[in-house]
């Protein structure tokens, strides 16, 4: 269990310092610009030396905050992340807890993450803070609902909450041929889940300046943004098992398809971040309530329905 | 117990946007009132940039007044410059030869492009589309270089003179201004392709901010934020000024005055100033670019070595400068945010008795508060963008 945490920690680690790498490099070259060059291979290890910087710095607290509440909050956004890496199948060997409700662990952890959004904003004793914390909520709530109404319908069709189930359905054809909507819908959420554009209104920098964490500083903003990189993962990875059929490929071993397919749809998910405008608050909210919604359950039901009748 | 007295009490909160903020444009600051995130009220609070510049202008020789309006719209000097030789020009009752108009014109029409890609790249920046600002910029530092070779320096041009032009184009510069003509409206396109049919982009701008005809005159706007609600003024066309006159080019217009025409009236009058500039390329005569008074222009350099009063010419020309006859002016020109007015008043001296700069921005933004009211905080930062305010300009 030790061996397994430790992994846990260097991967999301490893993994967030190269996502970050890779955001800017993306970003950099839709935008015409080559991006981070000097240290590394094309600028490989400039996010290590970012991460070193963020720990050298100091940990300022306000005055005014609430203290116990402002300290917790980095804690508490970066342990659920933690607990979602024990039910990925990253390949059908290495998987460190292959639960039978492995789909709602996920979900039900990654909910978590609102709760500590909620304590950074309303501890800061920042309005712009507690704008940041009031948006994400709002979106979180709402989009989360078809997040988990499109993962119903795949679940209909395997019978089971268990990821290793939802890979082993997928021999044939992968779901992503069956049900491309709950695959577009699950897309659309996921990236409004993880609060990257065009649904980044809760940090959105041109209005709230940085959002709910404005007033963090050193190493607990860098908790806030490991989240955010390991939550993008996390999510491209449930996609990956949901509808891509997880390790499935040729030739390549299966952990090494598995990775592909997690960076390929976090590729999608940065593509869209620099090519879209930010939604506004209401429409965001509108957009969820009125069509992902009512999509998901049309989806849910139509699957329901071809499940009975073939 | 009645169900009044159950019901929450909720009140409005303040919220003081800037003047340090990522989106404020400089140094606005917005007071907000907030009902949650509806706007109750918004009150702009500007000074932050106030430099004196009106004041100023009365201690120096008109010359020396010239280096202050660069200063005013920091993003577009070149027409700050224009707006203020033409009105002691007007004053002295002189007129620039057609070589020296021409090239106004021309920088007059380059810097309205980078004016209007410093607008398009920010606020797509404030709406969260980040891709825009870089494809602008790649432009707008093409015609940085482009300055450079003609004043050598990219923001504060001091190329237009009292009387003409600091020096004639150098060597090579039509080429590269050609160069930029020709590959320009390609560029425009890639914008359009990123923002004009893009759905997030048209939710957030069409219906936000909308001004009528009628209250686009009542509150003095000017530019492109009053043709963006259809009205048909642009001083360029309609009180032509350094021979626009000569060339051909379409005031676009928009029909229903809210942030998305505006955008567009912005991106078509690119596309009309890179004509212009065309033309002026075509049509560029040859000849003097200063007037021939010495008492207006320094006379060439040939001539104050060898001859000796041109030399006491120069040197008259520097240390007084030009002397206007006794009274006022008003010259009005198309500036790229909208009209840009400098009053002149001229007791007979060597300084302005008076300068009055009746400046875009400040008109533009007056309206923030009528606009943003009951709508979101987003919408603001909308607002503001559209309104593509300088803060210098504001504040002068």
């Amino acid at each position: 269990m030790i061996v397994a945490l430790i992994g846990v920690i260097a991967l999301v680690s490893v993994n967030a310092l190269f996502l970050i790498w890779m955001e800017r490099k993306v970003a950099a070259h839709i935008q015409l610009r080559p991006g981070p060059m000097e240290v590394g291979y094309h600028g490989a290890l400039q996010t290590v030396a970012d991460a070193l910087k963020l720990m050298g710095k100091e940990l300022i607290t306000p005055d005014e905050v609430d203290r116990p509440v402002y300290l917790l909050a980095p804690i508490i956004i970066f342990l659920p992340v933690l607990v979602l890496f024990l039910v990925i199948p990253f390949s059908p060997n290495l998987i460190i807890r292959d639960l039978n409700v492995g789909i709602l662990l996920i979900f039900a952890f990654s909910s978590l993450t609102v709760l500590s959004i909620l304590m950074a904003g309303w501890s800061s004793n920042n309005k712009y803070s507690v704008f940041g914390a009031i948006r994400s909520i709002a979106q979180n709530i709402a989009y989360e609902i078809p997040l988990l109404i499109t993962a119903m319908s795949i679940i209909l069709m395997v019978g089971s909450f268990k990821l290793t189930d939802i890979v082993a359905a997928q021999d044939k054809v992968w779901f992503v041929v069956i049900q491309p909507l709950a695959f577009l819908l699950y897309i659309i959420c996921a990236t409004a889940e993880t609060n990257r554009a065009p649904f980044d209104i809760p940090e959105a920098e041109s209005e709230l300046v940085a959002g709910f964490h404005t007033e963090y500083s050193g190493m607990r903003f860098g908790l806030f943004f490991l989240a955010e990189y390991t939550n993008m993962f996390v999510v491209s990875a449930v996609a990956t098992v949901l509808f891509l059929g997880g390790w499935r490929g040729w030739i390549l071993p299966p952990v090494v398809w598995f990775l592909i397919k997690v960076y390929a749809i976090i590729f999608l998910i940065m593509w869209f971040r620099w090519t879209f405008p930010r939604l506004r608050f209401d429409q965001l909210i509108t957009f969820a309530w009125k069509v992902l919604i009512p999509l998901a359950f049309v989806n849910l039901l139509v699957t329901a329905l071809a499940i009975k009748l073939f | 117990m009645n169900g009044a007295q159950t019901m929450p009490q909720t009140e409005t909160m303040v919220l003081n946007l800037g003047p340090q903020h990522p989106s404020t444009h400089g140094v606005l600051r917005v007071v907000l009132e907030l009902d949650g995130e509806l706007i109750v009220k918004a009150d702009p609070d500007i000074g932050y940039l106030h430099r004196g510049i009106e004041k100023m202008c009365e201690f120096r020789t008109y010359h020396q007044c010239l280096p202050l309006t660069d200063r005013i719209d920091y993003l577009a000097g070149s027409a700050n410059n224009l707006g203020f030789v033409l009105a002691v020009e007007k004053l002295l009752g002189v007129e620039v030869p057609k070589r020296g108009q021409y090239i106004r014109v021309m920088i007059a029409e380059l810097t309205r492009i980078s004016s209007h890609l410093f607008w398009l790249g920010t606020h797509g920046h404030d709406l969260g589309a980040m891709t825009p600002l870089f494809y602008a910029f790649r432009e707008r530092e093409k015609l940085m270089d482009l300055f450079e070779m003609v004043w050598g320096g990219r923001l504060f041009p001091c190329y237009f003179r009292i009387g003409g032009l600091a020096a004639d184009l150098p060597e090579g510069f039509t080429d590269q201004v050609w160069e930029f003509v020709e590959t320009f409206p390609k560029k425009i396109e890639d914008y359009e392709n990123l923002l004009t049919h893009n759905r997030i982009w048209i939710a957030r701008t069409k219906g936000v901010g909308v001004m009528s005809p009628d209250e686009v005159l009542d509150w003095g706007w000017s530019g492109p934020m009053a043709r963006g609600s259809g009205v048909d003024w642009d001083l360029r066309r309609d009180n032509p000024y350094s021979r626009y006159e000569d060339f051909d080019f379409v005031v676009p217009l928009g029909s229903n005055g809210d942030t998305y025409d505006r955008y567009l009236v912005r991106m078509e009058e690119m596309r009309q100033s890179n004509r212009i500039v065309r033309q002026v390329l075509e049509n560029l005569p040859s000849g003097d670019i200063n007037v021939a008074d010495p008492r207006v222009a320094l006379p060439p350099k040939e001539r104050v070595y060898n001859n000796i009063e041109a030399l006491i010419n120069h040197f008259l020309i520097i240390e007084e400068g030009v002397i206007p006859p006794v009274g006022e002016v008003y010259q009005a020109i198309e500036a790229p945010k909208g009209e840009l007015g400098f009053y002149i008043a001229s007791d007979g001296t060597g300084h302005p008795l008076r300068v009055k700069i009746r400046a875009p921005s400040f008109a533009n933004l007056a309206a923030l508060g009528k606009l943003a009211k009951g709508r979101l905080l987003s919408d603001l930062i909308a607002l503001i963008g559209t309104m593509d305010i300088v803060l210098a300009d504001v504040d002068r």
